[in-house]
């Protein structure tokens, strides 16, 4: 089938397997920042924002995202101008290994979308599906929440 | 006593203190000899020799500081690449055929239709490939673990083992032929339980003829005995008469996985010279090289391996896993290839944390002092051997120098077993034995009614002192006697106490259905495995004043690249962003033993300092040149080079230029080895503080706090990132991680099934780093990244027994465990723990 989805902003024509899961899809067409833990919905490591909401790219259908918006880790910044939550992470030391970022920055980012203001609770909640066994979380949940900080005071640079 | 080593046969490392410079003829003579001797010297000195100890610096200027990690904002951006992040036109999918047994021959074994099936290129049985035995550990050479595996054989030893590899245009294709191959396996009885796997009788799990252990070590195979290693100090048994309570128990350390969140995974393809190019996660490339070269047949020069960014580890990317079989793929079909475990083979086929059967005694007086202690282990290591021996011997090594004691013995066994293979996991052999040492240590306390952390204070080991267990276990040989340069450890106590708020706490259980209970340990580990482990670093300058760094040494995610670059920064006097690092490739980098035993910091920190000192020198020789100056009046700071009272500088820019394109030209560089002459411990003070609902048994884990002393903090931030990462994977091996089997396959090898934790599990956790200072180390550094996994396990065993009084030994502390100890204890016993407060139990 013909696949149209917008990836990161751009436009793509996508000639796919309906029945391909949008993990490969998108690994394929060359987002590889979307990892893969499990296969199975458990790890978080795929997860991409579909539509705005967040959602682990390894149990969705490539047909079930037909004309959706699809953001990974790649749209949210680059090095050189990485989004706040990106560079909050680094300045945390939340990333080690870095193979869950990709997928906790997006659940992160799907957070402050739509709660600015979130409390710890609120973190670790959004953040629970995003398996990580380096770092034992704490840092990430402080760069979550200074990243919230930094953008309620309005901050450039966010996207 | 040590039967495991013959020291005799084993080599010895070189002394220490061997003399580098040849000292002049005494007699002045012709020039003849004057030459042989100037020769002589060379060849002499051509052998470095790695310091004992490294200088101390006033103050630091990049070390100890918490910088920026070099690779992290392509890590968070996904610029990054680990293995599976490259597309290679024409690639093959591989995938392995799992034994569904846990112990079988194969009897009669039909690819014709898997073969048949639309894009499937090749199927490889054992009856195709080389029968070479050989270890999958990732360990020096000789490895001191038996080669009992192999790449492909007639008979399968756990579920989940080796029975065919497909190669197939897709991983659909590769699938559906391994339904397709008919095996007819002759089924045999299996052994499962470890207390049972040495009886007479019992099923031989390696009868084939060829599996030996490539150095003098014990090993008989034909009663599932894999390794033994016995050593004595003093005399256990007039200890234990001295003692006023005598305690033993014994504890159940379960079976784990590392679950790094990516799996394994490897590609391989032929490169231009047509040699096989391997691209894989892994801990340690070199070794990986040599396994690979030796499992296939082929020399070490056709193979290069690759390691890139690599999604975790945590020992179990310290075995040679996948790259024999994509190297076996590759060359045969000579098309590039790419094999992926998914999670649940990482569960079932890849290593596991050794279990173990730890059984401790203990004998103390009514005034703390302990007179003796024994450690028993019975190590499963499943189907297969790896690290079978050096897990075994670090259960002694990294415990028991711990706590004083005149009158030590530890004698431990591995065992195999038809379930899934143990391997190298973050603790390696501490985790497990300190279990039972800690939970003892409370025991203790209670029934000589002692406070438990007090008890500790009065007996661990401090600077200055030395334990002998050092020296009597080694790792498939002797040990190094050592004595103990830094111990930060009664700080990490003192600290820790006020941080979980103990003196106001403890004690306080509280009333009705829930309640509340604080446990602590006390852990120690190592820094390399000494006289043993090499690293080595290569660095060049470039016209901008910037480094190559080239390292063996393997960041998995640690973050060594960055603490490495620090260590150099520092010696050179630059910054740590002016290194460009690249570790490892065993084509561009130079040899390391890899990252495991906690080595990385505290050894290859070494070889940089050695390395970076001697570009150092020819910085300073050149800018003094390029000045006027005398070489030893030049001082340099943030990349500048300063002459007699700052009054001339030179940038490092301009001395590399001036080096490369104006005077006495020459590349400004150096290559640096290091070895470990010791392997001093970090150590740790955990505490847990629990609430058990009394009702269901469930152990609810409320704070969490440890203080560890590693040295100088060579980057502070990822060194607490280190502890934060292994204290929450100890605590979810405490409470939740299990494998779960019938019949030898685990039935629970998902994330959904297999609980790991994730943020909403997360106690109140507080990490704090102790400074201590060890003159061994680069900088003063020690290790840091294995020793805070050990705290889960004993940390809240303790708590739970401070709440509800239960003494639980085998871990995962579920609500359920918990829930029939209570009952238990309510229950009137024979054994009461009351009668171990009278006087302990008998002898
Ligand atoms: S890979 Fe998709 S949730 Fe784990
Ligand atoms: S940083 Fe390694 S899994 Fe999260």
């Amino acid at each position: 089938m013909k696949l149209n989805v917008k990836i990161n902003g751009k436009k793509f024509d996508l000639e796919v397997n309906p029945n391909a899961m949008l993990i490969d899809v998108l690994r394929d067409a060359g987002f590889k920042s979307v990892k893969s833990g499990c296969n199975e919905g458990s790890c978080g490591a795929c997860a991409v924002m579909i539509d705005g909401r967040p959602k682990n790219s390894c149990i969705v259908l490539a047909g079930q995202v037909q004309n959706s918006e699809i953001l990974t880790a790649e749209g949210l910044g680059n090095p050189e101008t990485p989004h706040i939550l990106q560079k909050s992470f680094v300045d945390h030391g939340a990333t080690q290994c870095g193979y869950c970022n990709p997928g906790s920055l997006i659940s992160a980012k799907a957070l402050l979308d739509r709660n600015p203001k979130p409390t710890e609770a609120d973190v670790k909640d959004a953040l629970d599906g995003n398996l990580c066994r380096c770092t034992g979380y704490v840092k990430r949940i402080e760069a979550v929440l200074d990243s919230a900080k930094i953008i309620q005071k309005g901050t450039k640079g966010n996207k | 006593m040590a039967k495991t080593t013959k020291k005799e046969t084993v080599k010895k490392a070189a002394p220490k203190k061997a003399t580098v410079t040849a000292k002049k003829p005494a007699v002045k003579k012709a020039s003849a000899p004057k030459a042989a001797a100037k020769t002589k010297a060379a060849l002499e000195s051509a052998i470095p020799e790695s310091p004992l100890v490294f200088e101390r610096p006033e103050k630091f200027e990049q070390v100890k500081h918490s910088l920026e990690k070099v690779d992290a904002l392509g890590l968070v951006c996904g610029t990054q690449k680990y293995v599976g992040d490259i597309d290679m036109p024409n690639l093959l999918h591989v995938k392995v055929l799992g034994s569904p047994h846990a112990h079988a021959r194969i009897k009669k074994i039909d690819t014709g239709d898997a073969l048949k099936l639309p894009g499937v290129v090749a199927v490889y049985t054992y009856k195709d490939v080389p029968r070479v035995p050989r270890t999958t550990a990732g360990q020096g050479w000789p490895e001191p673990s038996p080669y009992d595996t192999y790449l492909l054989d007639s008979k399968v030893r756990f579920v989940g083992d080796r029975v065919a590899i497909v190669a197939a245009e897709t991983i659909e294709a590769a699938e559906e032929a391994c339904k397709k191959i008919k095996v007819d396996y002759e089924v045999l009885e299996a052994v499962f339980d470890p207390e049972k796997a040495m009886d007479k009788g019992a099923p031989v799990i390696h009868d084939e003829k060829d599996a030996y252990v490539p150095i003098p070590i014990f090993y008989d195979k034909s009663r599932n005995h894999a390794s033994h290693v016995e050593t004595k100090v003093g005399d256990v048994e007039k200890g234990y008469k001295e003692a006023d309570v005598v305690l033993e128990k014994k504890f159940y350390p379960h079976y784990a996985q590392h679950c790094p969140i990516e799996p394994h995974i490897c590609m391989a393809w032929l490169d231009e010279n047509d040699r096989l190019v391997l691209r894989t996660s892994t801990q340690v490339p070199f070794h990986a090289r040599r396994i690979t070269a030796q499992t296939l047949q082929i020399p070490i020069k056709k193979i290069r391996v690759i390691k890139p960014r690599i999604g975790g580890a945590f020992g179990t990317k310290q075995e040679v896993l996948l790259e024999d079989i994509c190297g076996l793929v590759t060359l045969r079909t000579r098309r590039p290839c790419k094999l992926a475990l998914t999670r649940s083979e990482e569960f079932m086929s890849s290593r596991t944390r050794h279990p173990m059967v730890v059984k401790i005694k203990m004998g103390a007086k009514k005034d703390g002092t302990i007179t003796a202690l024994s450690m028993r282990i019975i190590s499963n290591t499943g189907a297969y051997g790896s690290h079978a021996l050096t897990v075994l011997s670090n259960c002694g090594s990294k415990v028991l120098p711990l706590y004083r004691a005149n009158n030590i013995e530890f004698v431990g066994d591995t065992v195999y077993t038809n379930l899934p293979v143990g391997g190298a996991y973050r603790g390696y052999g501490a985790t497990q034995a300190c279990f039972g040492t800690e939970s003892l240590m409370d025991d203790m306390a209670e029934a000589i009614g002692m406070d438990p952390i007090k008890f500790r204070q009065k007996n661990h080991i401090v600077e200055g002192e030395s334990s002998p267990i050092f020296k009597a276990l080694g790792e498939g040989r002797e040990g190094v006697d050592m004595a103990i340069g830094s111990c930060g450890l009664a700080e990490c106590i003192t600290k820790g106490m006020k941080l979980i708020d103990w003196k106001k706490k403890y004690g306080k259980k509280g009333t009705g259905t829930k309640r509340r209970g604080l446990g602590m340990c006390c852990l120690m580990q190592g820094s390399s495995i000494p006289e043993i482990d090499m690293g080595s670093v290569f660095i060049k300058m470039n016209e901008d004043g910037s480094f190559n760094m080239l390292l063996g040494a393997t960041d998995l995610g640690t973050g060594s690249d960055t603490v490495m670059a620090q260590i150099a920064a520092e010696t050179l006097g630059c910054k740590h962003t002016d290194l460009i690092v690249y570790s490892s490739d065993t084509d561009m980098t130079p040899f390391d033993v890899g990252a495991y035993a906690s080595s990385t910091t505290y050894l290859t920190g070494g070889a940089v300092i050695t390395t970076a000192k001697k570009v150092r020198d020819q910085i300073i020789a050149v800018a003094a040149l390029k000045m006027g100056e005398k070489p030893e009046d030049i001082t340099i700071k943030d990349g500048i080079c300063y002459g007699k009272g700052k009054k001339n500088k030179v940038t490092f820019g301009d001395v590399s230029r001036y080096s490369l394109y104006e005077n006495k030209q020459f590349q400004i560089g150096a290559i640096g080895s290091h070895i470990s002459h010791a392997s001093p411990p970090p150590f740790a003070a955990h505490f847990a503080e629990v609430e058990v609902d009394t009702e269901t048994g469930e152990v609810k884990l409320l704070s969490y706090v440890a203080g560890v002393d590693c040295g100088t903090a060579i980057n502070p931030q990822l060194a607490d990132g280190q502890t934060q990462g292994a204290c929450m994977n100890g605590i979810s091996f405490a409470l939740t991680e299990e494998y779960i089997f019938d019949n030898g396959k685990m039935l629970n090898s998902t994330f959904g099934n297999y609980k790991i934790w994730g943020t909403k599990d997360m106690p109140n956790l507080q990490t704090f780093l102790v400074d201590s200072y060890e003159n061994t180390g680069p900088y003063g550094a020690k290790s840091v990244s294995e020793i805070s996994i050990n705290g889960g396990l004993p940390a809240i065993a303790n708590a739970i027994k401070n709440a509800v009084g239960v003494r639980l030994t085998r871990p995962p502390f579920t609500a359920e465990k918990v829930l029939k100890a209570m009952k238990e204890l309510k229950a009137p016993k024979v054994e009461a723990p009351k009668a171990a407060a009278k006087k302990g139990k008998k002898k």
